[in-house]
């Protein structure tokens, strides 16, 4: 049964979590995502679940790991900081082919940076973070709604593949109270992403050797020639992953002049602005790409066989915008084309108003 | 009839670390020349008959290379 | 006339050959642990955790599941096992490196929260499987990789004596420091071991069994010149016996 709620996205995003079946959290304490493990405190023990504040974010991320270990659903939440002290759990999460759940409610930065919302954790996100040749399922909720449904979806994700899901929410979203349907997970599963495919069973899960051969979970893989084959194996599940599971939202006028490409917080503000140009006339399409990775470079190829002027819109000084280069440069010479970006880092919102302007002039 | 005691050295698994001649009471063990695939020099018991069962040869092996065999 | 084999390899352990060098304390102490949990028979309901270090092999020689752990990580992993799966048997095996250097903010948290697995702690006073570099269990005085004119106490601090730092905590209910490298001390070790599971089982908080071991390459010595070491140099640093046993009475006792 779904049900109508009015609530903060970090807490929606943590109730989604364990509506999901998700029942051990391991969070450290970091703005501005504190009322994640604040609620999972709360709610953790009324559904028999382990809420456990670990004494740091590299150790809450290391819980995890011990959690996918034994082959139940578990996850972690912070912001930038905190996500940069997770990558090492991460990279061997990824290794050890463990799911998992690891929500980043962005901040500014580098360094301590601000508490203000940022999208300047992109490149970190997209391309690995930690150490090693590997891939992290990366997706972008743009409200509240979806915010929750892609926390469920991440969980199934995270187990169909064997690998780990970033959620990438940031301050904007995680603050932000909406009205939110929460989705029947039953339902969900049915119907929604990952509709028609089975999860396979666990049976690499560690939980006593009981009428099996002891297992191992393991990354060192010293023989010669072993962790090629693992990089290989990892390289076989990426390209299926970015085959199959590579989605964006792609909304506006078909055949449009301009194409705002934003994702996140971005994208919901370029909503707007897509109805302020619409109603000056001028041509304009939104691609909001909701796998940063899997980029879902194909869907963007084909809006460039139509338009050539691009306006990027992102809180962060021009990192989404490579991958949007990447991807129009599948159709067309980046000489041929205007791609142009609009950055708002350290915490500026780039407003509906500032977002049509600058695609009038990118259109001049 | 007393019990006599066998020590059985695996071939495979002695690393020939000595560990077992230093702590053997009755000064029986020995580093053989035979050798293993690794090159390791095989501890051997020389004399079974002064064998005790104490097990300390056994215990001490970081390889788990020895076993005690009781016979009556 | 009988035939009896009065001792052999347990059934806790592989039938596999260990790649630990000549005389490597790590051997002993996989048998008694594993011995331990065969006695306990929790082989078919143990999950342990390796640490990175040499001993990140003993998945190679334990007869029961395991997973890796990233470096110092061995206790936020075992943690959440056990939280998950809090009736089975949950070992953690660290080293020096792992434990009382990079690891240090786990296992005082986890033994500060009184996380109900087992510790075995192997202590050879310097990082093994890099190459004998200094570990914070290092001897005033000893020469490592890292330490080439020994260790001095102005540059790097003293020898850090685990047991009895984390005995100081609460949640820990058992902590013993025992030996490796003779008889009647390595039955004493195991029994330790056995100890420390008992308290487990009973939920009554975190054990820790610390292991002087030897570690013969690194130190440049022979396996005996090794054992003579340890007994001069470590014995009076870190004593060995029962520090702390605050678990539910013996049976009997």
């Amino acid at each position: 049964m779904s049900q109508i709620v009015f609530a903060k996205g970090n807490e929606a995003m943590a109730e989604a979590a364990i509506l999901a079946g998700c029942r051990y959290y391991f969070g450290y304490p970091i703005t501005p995502q504190n009322e994640v493990p604040a609620y999972m405190s709360r709610r953790m023990p009324e559904v028999n679940g382990v809420f456990l504040q670990a004494e740091s974010e590299v150790a809450a991320i290391n819980m995890v790991f011990g959690a996918a270990v034994t082959g139940v659903r578990a996850m972690t939440s912070s912001s930038s900081p905190g996500i940069s002290l997770k990558q090492e759990g991460i990279s061997y999460m990824a290794g050890c082919e463990l799911p998992g759940v690891i929500v980043n409610v962005v901040r500014g930065g580098p360094g301590l940076g601000s508490i203000a919302p940022a999208q300047s954790d992109y490149w970190q996100s997209t391309r690995g973070g930690g150490h090693g040749d590997y891939r992290t399922i990366v997706l972008a909720p743009h409200t509240v709604q979806e915010l929750v449904e892609l926390t469920m979806d991440a969980f199934d994700l995270a187990d169909f593949y064997r690998n780990p899901v970033l959620i990438l929410s940031d301050g904007l979203l995680g603050q932000m109270m909406e009205s939110v349907v929460m989705p029947d997970p039953q339902e969900r599963r049915k119907t929604g992403w990952l509709a028609g495919r089975e999860l396979p069973p666990k049976t690499w899960a560690l939980t006593g050797a009981k009428g099996r051969a002891p297992q191992l979970i393991r990354s060192l893989l010293m023989a010669p020639g072993e962790l090629e084959s693992h990089n290989l194996h990892l390289a076989e599940k990426y390209a299926a992953i970015e085959k199959n599971d590579a989605q964006a939202e792609i909304i506006g006028d078909p055949n449009p002049e301009i194409v705002l490409a934003a994702y996140g917080s971005s994208a919901r503000l370029a909503k707007g602005a897509l109805e302020i140009l619409k109603a000056q006339g001028i041509r304009a399409a939104l691609f909001r790409p909701i796998t940063l990775w899997p980029f879902p470079t194909q869907a963007l190829a084909k809006l460039a066989v139509k338009a050539d002027r691009f306006l990027v819109v992102e809180m962060s000084m021009g990192q989404f915008i490579e991958d949007v280069q990447l991807a129009v440069a599948r159709e067309k010479s980046l000489k041929q084309v205007r791609i142009e970006l609009l950055a708002r880092p350290g915490g500026g919102i780039p407003l509906p108003e500032e977002i049509a302007g600058r695609a009038r002039e990118v259109l001049a | 009839m007393p019990a006599h005691f066998r020590v059985k050295v695996d071939p495979n698994l002695c690393k020939s670390c000595e560990l077992c001649i230093a702590v053997c009471p009755k000064k029986i063990m020995v580093i053989s020349d035979q050798k293993n695939d690794l090159g390791f020099r095989l501890a051997l018991c020389t004399d079974h008959s002064a064998c005790t069962g104490c097990m300390a040869c056994a215990l001490v092996c970081p390889d788990v290379a020895i076993e005690i065999i009781r016979t009556e | 006339m009988s035939e009896k084999i009065i001792f052999t390899r347990t059934e806790g352990l592989k039938p596999a050959a260990t790649t630990y060098c000549p005389g490597c304390g790590h051997g002993v102490a996989h048998r008694i642990l594993a011995e331990a949990v065969a006695e306990a028979k929790a082989l078919e309901r143990t999950v342990a955790v390796a640490p990175v270090g040499c001993a990140v092999y003993g998945y190679d020689y334990w007869n029961f599941d395991t997973t890796e752990a990233a470096h110092g990580r061995t206790p936020a992993v075992a943690t959440a096992i056990k939280r998950v799966l809090p009736d089975r048997l949950v070992i953690c095996y660290q080293g020096d490196g792992d434990m009382a250097s990079i690891g240090m903010a786990e296992i005082v948290h986890a033994a500060n929260r009184g996380e109900k697995f087992t510790v075995i702690f192997i202590n050879n006073a310097n990082y093994g499987m890099t190459g004998g570099q200094m570990a914070p269990t290092t001897l005033i005085g000893q020469k490592t990789a890292t330490t080439p004119y020994g260790r001095t106490s102005e540059e790097a601090g003293y020898p850090m004596k685990m047991a009895e730092f984390l005995a100081q905590l609460p949640g820990v209910k058992y902590a013993a420091r025992g030996a490796l490298h003779k008889p009647g001390l390595i039955r004493t070790a195991k029994s330790y071991i056995k100890r420390a599971f008992e308290i487990q089982e009973a939920k009554a908080g975190f054990s820790i069994v610390e292991l002087l071991s030897i570690c013969p390459a690194n130190w440049g010595l022979s396996p005996l010149e090794s054992v003579q070491k340890l007994e001069e140099l470590m014995l009076p640093i870190y004593p060995l016996g029962l520090i702390k046993d605050e678990g539910p009475k013996k049976e009997g006792a």
